[in-house]
């Protein structure tokens, strides 16, 4: 708080410009949220050749192939799928609209590893697809199989699309339907305009929606394990678990960090180096054409469609196995859920909490200070959210573990005392991951309230008669809380959907609701693992919730 | 010592001599200076303006009597006190002083009734109610103490920023641009209503623009900048019609400039010749005069010395320009009651008591 109120009154006085006056607290906290991604990037500069040669026999060539496989297969599925339905609900009007162009957002809400484990219960071998299927034929063996590389990318395809979809949406809304006008008096057929005109306007809005949609793919290890479609995260994790070689963890996770660095890279290629400037906000926008009849109905059913395969399916059946199954699981199952939802929320209230105070301090110091370290130091700093989990977890117990063996071995040399491993495996190390991890969710939210505090906001409170704590307590955090809370919100759901750090860095015997969901779907126990799924989508719906009400704010 | 710290002042009292001073003043950003040895004394209660285009320095004079900014060299003193000099510093808040952003720089998350009270910190609550009320009545805001900023039009938020900045009885008012976000017709009434408001508020006033209309109309004097340097001090009539630069007469309004030459106190030009009137003594040089089309007549003559050669309505009048057979042309403003048509031959007459002349600026070759 107070680098806050140092900031604005260096900023009011006209100093604190450039490299120098760093003050030492956010300096410390991005250097500690920038050092996972160095650690693991300096292990693939320096490899080990005995490593590879044995990842090469063995695992590397399947794995790099999947990786590749699954990242192509959900882009093309979630860009087809993103693009078309944004278009369909920006251009047309067609019955339930208004409500579908919501629901369609509402898969987001289901964990890819939730989403796997349903579909696999569903039209596996023994599920009720087939199970309803057998009596009419003799053969079933024409039904596709689940447990394969398409299986994942439909999976995934069903839980990633709404990135794509929500930028797109907005790629398409903040078009200026003028431009369409006039490339149809121009003499363009519609078709014509939606690929020369629309399409590229709302290109980097797609690009960044396909990015994100890649990279929670490239990050996700339990869909892909469940499918026995093992890709480079999955690789690093049965690493670290199968052997607790953390050299090969570690060089495994400099590949990952790599692959997500390429799809970053592909992002701005995609973007261009075109800036779209559109005529100020004021311009009417696309205005949607009626499809009548058959049509309408049509489209309302495709959309229908998509939210009962990605939504209702998985929501549906989790409710009917918890309904079906509660009854009969072992005494003493409420108290164990219980003791896991408490976990669950100790952990993301403790990643929330130092993820939007790591954020404020960032963000303030980057826009109030306006130096160019804080700019580059927090963007660096942000970069935790395009690496895969497995990555971070690797670049935070390797220095971890260094620190640990070093304190251990000075306490036995200065006083006979060992106290084991301190940090590593620890909630602290695990909370640090996660913060890692999420900062620059909280970190978007922060700085776009931050935003608002303009200068001469400042200097109007100040004229005023306002000391520097009537400042921050009256004007500045009343302005910045609500982006705070939004912020530790987002935080708080991403935390409890987690799986991939909290597996590999939780402490011994510490499970969550993600972790025993995994631990039973794997076991193909649908009943055990349903409860505590469908608290973790109906968790994952605040955030969807507060996004269409912000929406709903603006219009 | 400070004028807010004292709370009677702030919430009751009238306040005592106001005078805003700046002595031989500089701020300089990255070696650039912004403001250049400025010296402006402003009187208690006058309405002043600071006049120049983007870049002069006016709204760094304005930050500099603020506290927003701190002068690197020179003095800044309100009242009889120094609040900013190389050993003295006097924090913004501690001031006295109210402003008017461009912005309005509202505070977002406040109703407008809140907005207005936010100066009247320390205030016992049946001081701050009334003194609210009064002042959105002085606006014209009552009815709207609840709503929002983001649920005011461009016109209210002015009126809001206003009455904030007028709450805790400033002993000056700082205007920052505060029109120019306003459509045509709104900025023209909403200019009247502040004039009133101050003036029944009699706060002493600083207003920056570029816009030399808005200057002349409210101010009882005006500074023009000109690369942070006072170019001109004086009433809007004596900076019309009798600038001290080209740079002045050029940037206050529409001036033509015609080469002349000084003999024995009469100046010869190729409008006829014209007396001094006394003045400093030109001796023999060569001069520029400058000419309003204000001051310009013409009569329809079939044998006159030049040409209509554009004719702009604008209203009430029109603009003419006349272009004499050597190429020079000269601007004309009459009414346009009875407008003379494009092509004409014309005479032209100079209204010999607005002469105004300048050393002429010399050629550089290359």
């Amino acid at each position: 708080m107070s680098l806050l109120k140092n900031a604005v009154l260096q900023r009011l006085s006209g100093h604190g410009q450039g490299w120098r006056n760093l003050p030492v607290l956010p300096l410390l906290l991005a250097l500690l949220v920038v050092l996972p991604v160095l650690v693991v990037s300096s292990a693939l500069l320096t490899p080990t050749r005995e490593v590879w040669l044995h990842l090469g026999r063995t695992l590397l060539p399947e794995m790099g192939r999947n990786t590749f496989l699954l990242l192509v297969g959900v882009g093309i599925g979630t860009l087809l799928l993103g693009v078309s339905l944004a278009w369909l609900v920006v251009a047309y009007r067609f019955p339930g609209r208004g409500m579908l162009e919501w629901l369609l957002v509402l898969p987001m809400a289901v964990p890819a590893y939730v989403q796997a484990f349903v579909y696999m219960a569903t039209f596996d071998f023994a599920g009720p697809v087939q199970t309803a299927l057998r009596p009419f034929f003799n053969d079933l063996t024409w039904f596709p199989e689940i447990r394969s590389g398409m299986g994942a990318v439909l999976v995934m395809t069903l839980v990633l699309y709404p990135y794509v979809y929500l930028l797109a949406k907005a790629g398409f809304r903040e078009q200026s339907g003028v431009l369409m006008e006039a490339a149809r008096v121009m003499g363009h057929s519609p078709t014509a305009v939606f690929v020369r005109v629309t399409l590229p306007l709302a290109r980097p809005s797609i690009a960044a929606g396909l990015a994100l949609a890649v990279m929670e793919a490239l990050a996700d290890f339990a869909t892909v394990r469940f499918f026995n479609f093992p890709t480079l995260s999955d690789g690093v994790i049965r690493v670290w678990h199968g052997m607790m070689d953390l050299r090969a963890a570690s060089e495994l996770a400099g590949l990952l960090a790599l692959a997500a660095l390429a799809i970053i890279l592909l992002e701005y290629a995609l973007r261009g180096r075109t800036r779209y400037f559109q005529a100020g906000g004021k311009a009417p926008g696309i205005t949607p054409t009626a499809l009548p009849g058959w049509r309408g109905w049509l489209a309302a059913a495709a959309c229908l469609l998509v939210v009962a395969a990605a939504f209702v399916l998985p929501v549906g059946q989790l409710f009917s196995w918890t309904l079906r199954e509660l009854p009969h699981q072992p005494a003493g199952t409420l108290a164990v859920y219980g003791q896991l939802a408490r976990n669950s929320i100790a952990l993301s209230a403790l990643a929330a909490f130092f993820a939007t105070i790591t954020a404020l301090l960032l963000a303030s110091w980057s826009r109030l200070t306006s130096s160019r370290a804080a700019f580059v130091l927090a963007k660096l700093a942000t970069s935790g959210y395009a690496m895969p989990g497995a990555v971070i977890a690797v670049g935070i117990i390797v220095p971890l573990s260094v620190f640990d063996h070093a304190l251990n071995n000075f306490l036995i040399a200065w006083r006979g005392i060992s106290v084991g491993l301190v940090l590593t495996g620890s909630v602290a190390g695990l909370v640090y991951a996660y913060v890692v991890r999420f900062m620059a969710v909280s970190y978007g939210s922060v700085d776009s309230s931050l935003e608002k505090i303009t200068p001469n906001v400042t200097a109007a409170a100040r004229l005023l008669g306002a000391g520097p704590w009537r400042l921050l307590w009256r004007v500045h955090l009343p302005l910045v809380m609500p982006g705070m809370v939004a912020g530790a919100i987002l935080v708080f759901v991403d935390v409890m959907k987690e799986l991939p750090i909290t597996m590999m860095m939780r402490p011994f015997g510490y499970d969550t609701l993600a972790v025993w969901v995994w631990q039973m779907a794997a076991e193909s126990a649908w009943g055990g693992a349903s409860l505590p799924a469908l608290v973790i989508v109906l968790a994952g719906l605040v955030p969807v919730v507060l996004l269409m009400r912000l929406a709903a704010r603006k219009n | 010592m400070f004028f807010m710290t004292n709370k009677a002042a702030v919430c009751q009292a009238e306040n005592g001599p106001a005078y805003v001073q700046l002595d031989n003043a500089s701020k300089y950003f990255n070696g650039n200076p912004a403001v250049l040895r400025l010296t402006i004394g402003i009187d208690k209660g006058e309405f002043f303006s600071l006049l120049g285009p983007s870049g002069c320095g006016k709204t760094t004079t304005l930050r500099l009597i603020a506290g927003l900014e701190r002068p690197d060299e020179g003095a800044v003193s309100i009242g009889k006190e120094v609040v900013a000099s190389v050993d003295t510093w006097v924090s913004p808040e501690k001031r006295g002083i109210g402003i008017v952003f461009q912005d309005y720089a509202l505070f977002p998350h406040m109703t407008v009734a809140q907005n207005v009270a936010f100066g009247l910190k320390g205030c016992r609550r049946e001081q701050i109610r009334p003194r609210v009320n009064e002042l959105l009545e002085l606006t014209s805001l009552m009815g709207l103490a609840g709503r929002y900023p983001h649920e005011l039009s461009g016109g209210q938020r002015q009126r809001v920023a206003l009455a904030r900045s007028l709450a805790p009885r400033p002993r000056v008012i700082l205007l920052d641009e505060p029109f120019s976000n306003l459509d045509a017709d709104l900025r023209e009434e909403l200019r009247r209503e502040t004039k009133r408001i101050l003036k029944e508020h009699g706060a002493t006033t600083i207003l920056v623009t570029h816009d030399q209309e808005e200057a002349f109309s409210l101010s009882d004097r005006v500074g023009v900048l000109q690369g942070g340097a006072l170019a001109q001090l004086g009433s809007p009539a004596e900076i019309y019609h009798r600038p001290h630069s080209k740079f002045v007469a050029d940037f206050v309004g529409k001036a033509d400039f015609i080469d002349g030459k000084v003999e024995g106190g009469i100046v010869h030009s190729a409008f006829g010749s014209f007396s001094l009137n006394g003045g400093p003594d030109w001796g023999m040089s060569r001069v520029e005069l400058m000419i309003r089309p204000d001051d310009v007549d013409f009569v329809l003559d079939a044998a006159g010395q030049a040409t209509i050669t554009e004719a702009h309505f604008l209203g009430a009048s029109v603009l003419y320009q006349l272009r004499f057979a050597d190429g020079r042309a000269i601007h004309a403003i009459r009414p346009s009651a009875e407008p003379a048509p494009v092509g004409s031959k014309v005479r032209v007459k100079v209204d010999a008591s607005h002469i105004v002349i300048f050393p002429k600026e010399l050629q550089v070759p290359g």
